[in-house]
């Protein structure tokens, strides 16, 4: 690629936010830019500031942000352009997509309203050939049947369609630069590859910059030319994607890949006992229906799956959402209804009362995937991971309580010190952490994990694998591991189960499963998650 | 949509006469009655009296009788205002009140959405707060103080407008009643509207929007006004049910002829049947304006769907 003229630069660019703990100094002084037909990575952690640069570029920092330096598009200056004639520019020139496909569309108009608004707006389109170019727009962003599709309304569409939408939205105006903000992270892994896909075509098509914001160091690599690493509002490292990422020069490019998780699990011995025997199990649910309604819809979220767990095995339920894991995970410790046989350590739970049932809980603890939402907001952490203890052992004093609490949150390296503070105080990873003190603190025999690290960034992730590593080895836990992350479940699991909707599509040892899947729809997985990467790893040197 | 209405309509009848029966019994376990209170009644008077209006008889035997008349559209006759049946106080009062507390309606909706809206795109600058401000003391300062100050000041000093009356329903009689009634309604409404506004413009999609140069007016109007209707639909349902029955300190202090007045007066002298004429006007009005909402949100939101 010979010299251009950058399409977008970013110039000495700084962004802080007044908030009621005093200023917030999210970027730091930061140079970036993109040529035509280039693809920029913007790699960095939750917190390195790597979004904000770009929604500052874009002019749409909150009210309480401010941003100073130079953004410049084409050689002009647009940082500080009043919004009327930024919006010359915004959507036309530039564009820029999201991460929550769900939410970024506006509910309450149709598809074919929304994608006509920036055709009528920049191009200067009448209502009917806008409609049509709409039409246009979606078969290029591979939208099935678009007449039809047009009058949709989002939440008649899947979150693969809708970021689908989004994209054609963004290109209506033909823009020079995609602004592409972490846009397959909600997505299914086979959803993630298609978009992409989907992306790199249409780059090539309009010769369009793209700046890709990203955590996922993998896809910056397989996607982007160069790559620029921001932690705490700075660029630590910036070059070619390839030399980046394989040969990192800075420390914490080093850290960041070093973080992808690595390592096996053993399975456990032969004769080990079973912990957990569940015989076909069957969840449906009921929705809606009722006096004047007619019969409800029954939708089967897990249909006559099996699960045998063995003490210190762990158990890898793999599928993308709506394959029904997470409910089979909630079925298993009876937090929702099943059908079918379920045995704890040998004892049909079927026929206990709410007693027995109580007794044999404490022995199976859940760790869920949100560590905000999971622990209430107006409890201290010591009551946190004391509740458990009140509940099961109300014998206990005090004093005897409190050591157990300070014995689990020593289990989870964390400060016992800090135990009179609430959730709020702590960050994601931390949060997981005193999820997992209380799950612990009553001694489980059994974890079910559902997700638990989908919402750390993978530096932090890491951390809480070798924690579960640990704490498995001490205390002979058996695990169920529930999780859309291949790499995570491969590096934690013994057995893997291949869920999709609601069936199990696959099971066996992880290194069979994931070394010969015998289901089309595990080799379809494990393509999107490290085939795609591969795939296209010998195009880019191909092309190169 | 057409069965889901039908539907509606249809579980408004069980309601209807629930609320029917259970006001009709516990006005009767309250002491005293229709003509307990008028002095020098003689006993014999008395039960000539309640031999008229049949209050001798037996609890069950009057309940299906009222029930029985009440499916003819009979409300029975005020005992307290001879002269009328309730079906005529209302036939007279209704239209009077409904005019008022409609203005005061469109008034609160109007100035109250156009107030919250510009509070919400100047949060925290020095409009917002006077609007706030504003919308705190419309809510607080209570209708028996605004009313005759109103009169104090427009009617008295500066004689704009007649002091008190309904002069056969002339614009000058009702601006006095209109606003007073009015102006709680517009504070609450604007707050509503400020903070559905705030919350709406805050949305991802307002985000996108404006990340497609879409242009202030889209976004403010289009897209986020749009969603930020939903509170104030789900308000101004029982507040127009609320309105259009009457209110009894406007209609008391501005000698207004509505209805509002009927409940208190009717309650506070047994008046059987006006009590429960009131009763099953405001039950109605009520269902309705529910009705009404109901169908607005499945207008407003595509998400919201009864089939």
């Amino acid at each position: 690629m010979g010299e251009t003229t950058p399409l977008l630069e970013l110039a000495n660019l700084d962004v802080r936010f007044d908030t009621a703990d005093g200023e917030v100094h999210a970027v730091r002084g930061i140079n970036l830019t993109v040529a035509p037909g280039e693809t920029l990575a913007v790699v960095g952690e939750s917190g390195s500031g790597k979004s904000q640069a770009m929604m500052a570029a874009m002019g749409l920092l909150a009210k309480n942000g401010r941003a100073t330096g130079s953004v410049r598009y084409r050689g002009r200056e647009i940082l500080g352009l009043p919004a009327r004639a930024l919006d010359e520019i915004r959507g036309a020139k530039i564009a820029m997509i999201f991460q929550e496909p769900m939410t970024s569309l506006d509910p309450l108009y149709t598809i074919g309203n929304q994608l006509a608004e920036p055709l009528m707006r920049h191009k200067r389109l009448g209502a009917k050939a806008a409609r049509q170019r709409a039409v246009e727009l979606l078969t290029l962003v591979g939208i099935p049947d678009p007449e039809r599709r047009l009058r949709a309304y989002p939440h008649e569409l899947s979150g693969g369609q809708r970021q689908r939408v989004m994209i054609a939205m963004a290109l209506a105006a033909e823009p020079d630069v995609l602004i592409a903000d972490e846009p397959t992270t909600a997505l299914d892994v086979t959803v993630q590859a298609q978009i992409l896909e989907l992306l790199r075509s249409l780059q090539q098509r309009f010769h369009m910059g793209i700046v890709f914001i990203t955590h996922d160091l993998g896809l910056a690599r397989h996607f982007a030319d160069r790559v620029a690493v921001m932690r705490y509002g700075q660029v630590v490292e910036e070059g070619p994607a390839l030399r980046v990422l394989t040969r990192p020069e800075h420390d914490y490019t080093r850290m960041l890949l070093a973080a992808e998780p690595t390592g096996t699990k053993a399975p456990p011995p032969d004769d080990a006992p079973i912990v957990l025997e569940a015989r076909a199990i069957d969840v449906t649910f009921q929705i809606g229906g009722g006096l004047l309604a007619g019969p409800p819809l029954e939708i089967r979220a897990v249909d006559k799956v099996s699960v045998t767990l063995k003490q210190g095995q762990t158990i890898g339920i793999v599928g993308e959402s709506g394959s029904g894991k997470s409910t089979l995970g909630r079925a298993l410790i009876r937090l929702i209804h099943s059908e079918g046989d379920i045995r704890l350590f040998g004892q049909p739970i079927g026929g206990l009362d709410a007693a027995g049932l109580r007794a044999l809980r404490r022995q199976v603890q859940i760790v869920f995937q949100d560590p905000y939402g999971s622990l209430s907001p107006r409890m201290t952490v010591g009551e946190i991971v004391s509740e458990g203890l009140r509940v099961h052992e109300p014998q206990l004093d005090a004093r005897t309580r409190e050591q157990q609490v300070i014995a689990a949150l020593e289990d989870v390296t964390l400060d016992p010190s800090l135990r009179n503070r609430y959730p709020h105080e702590f960050s994601g990873g931390q949060r997981q952490r005193i999820a997992i003190a209380r799950a612990i603190v009553l001694k489980p025999r059994v974890l079910v994990l559902d997700e638990p690290t989908s919402a750390l960034d993978r530096s932090v992730q890491k951390g809480i694998v070798e924690l579960l590593r640990r704490l498995q080895r001490e205390y002979g836990l058996s695990y169920l591991f529930i999780s859309h992350d291949l790499s995570v479940v491969r590096a934690l699991s013994d057995w893997i189960m291949v869920m999709r909707r609601g069936q199990l599509v696959e099971a066996g040892p992880t290194e069979e499963v994931y070394g010969a899947p015998a289901a089309a729809y595990t080799r379809e997985l494990i393509a999107a998650a490290y085939g795609l990467t591969d795939a296209q790893e010998g195009a880019a040197s191909a092309g190169n | 949509m057409l069965r889901y209405v039908l539907r509606r309509l249809l579980t408004a009848i069980p309601t209807l006469f629930l609320i029917v029966t259970l006001s009709f019994f516990l006005l009767r376990v309250a002491p005293g009655g229709p003509f307990s209170q008028e002095r020098g009644l003689s006993p014999e008077v008395r039960a000539n009296l309640e031999r008229v209006y049949q209050l001798d008889a037996p609890l069950w035997r009057q309940y299906l009788s009222y029930l029985g008349n009440l499916l003819h559209g009979d409300f029975g006759p005020s005992y307290n205002l001879p002269d009328f049946t309730v079906a005529d106080l209302f036939r007279v009062g209704l239209p009077v009140s409904v005019q008022l507390g409609a203005s005061a309606l469109v008034l609160a909706l109007i100035l109250g959405s156009i107030l919250g809206i510009v509070a919400a795109l100047r949060q925290n600058r020095g409009v917002d707060y006077a609007v706030v401000a504003l919308a705190t003391a419309g809510s607080t300062i209570p209708t028996f103080v605004i009313a005759p100050l109103y009169q104090l000041v427009f009617a008295l000093t500066l004689a704009w407008v007649p002091v008190a009356g309904w002069g056969g329903g002339a614009l000058v009689n009702k601006i006095g009643p209109a606003l007073t009634l009015a102006l709680p309604q517009i504070a609450i409404v604007a707050r509503l509207m400020r903070g559905a506004m705030i919350e709406a413009l805050r949305a991802n999609h307002i985000r996108t929007a404006r990340a497609l140069g879409l242009g202030s007016w889209s976004v403010v109007v289009k897209h986020a006004l749009r969603g930020a209707l939903l509170p104030i639909i789900s308000y101004a349902g029982p507040a127009a049910a609320a309105l259009l029955t009457g209110s009894v300190v406007v209609e008391t202090v501005f000698a207004i002829p509505g209805v509002g007045r009927y409940f208190v007066d009717a309650a506070l002298n047994r008046d059987y049947t006006l009590v429960m004429g009131t009763v099953v006007v405001i039950a109605v009005f009520v269902i309705m304006f529910n009705l009404i909402v109901d169908l607005l949100y499945a207008l407003v939101d595509p998400r919201v769907r009864y089939d």
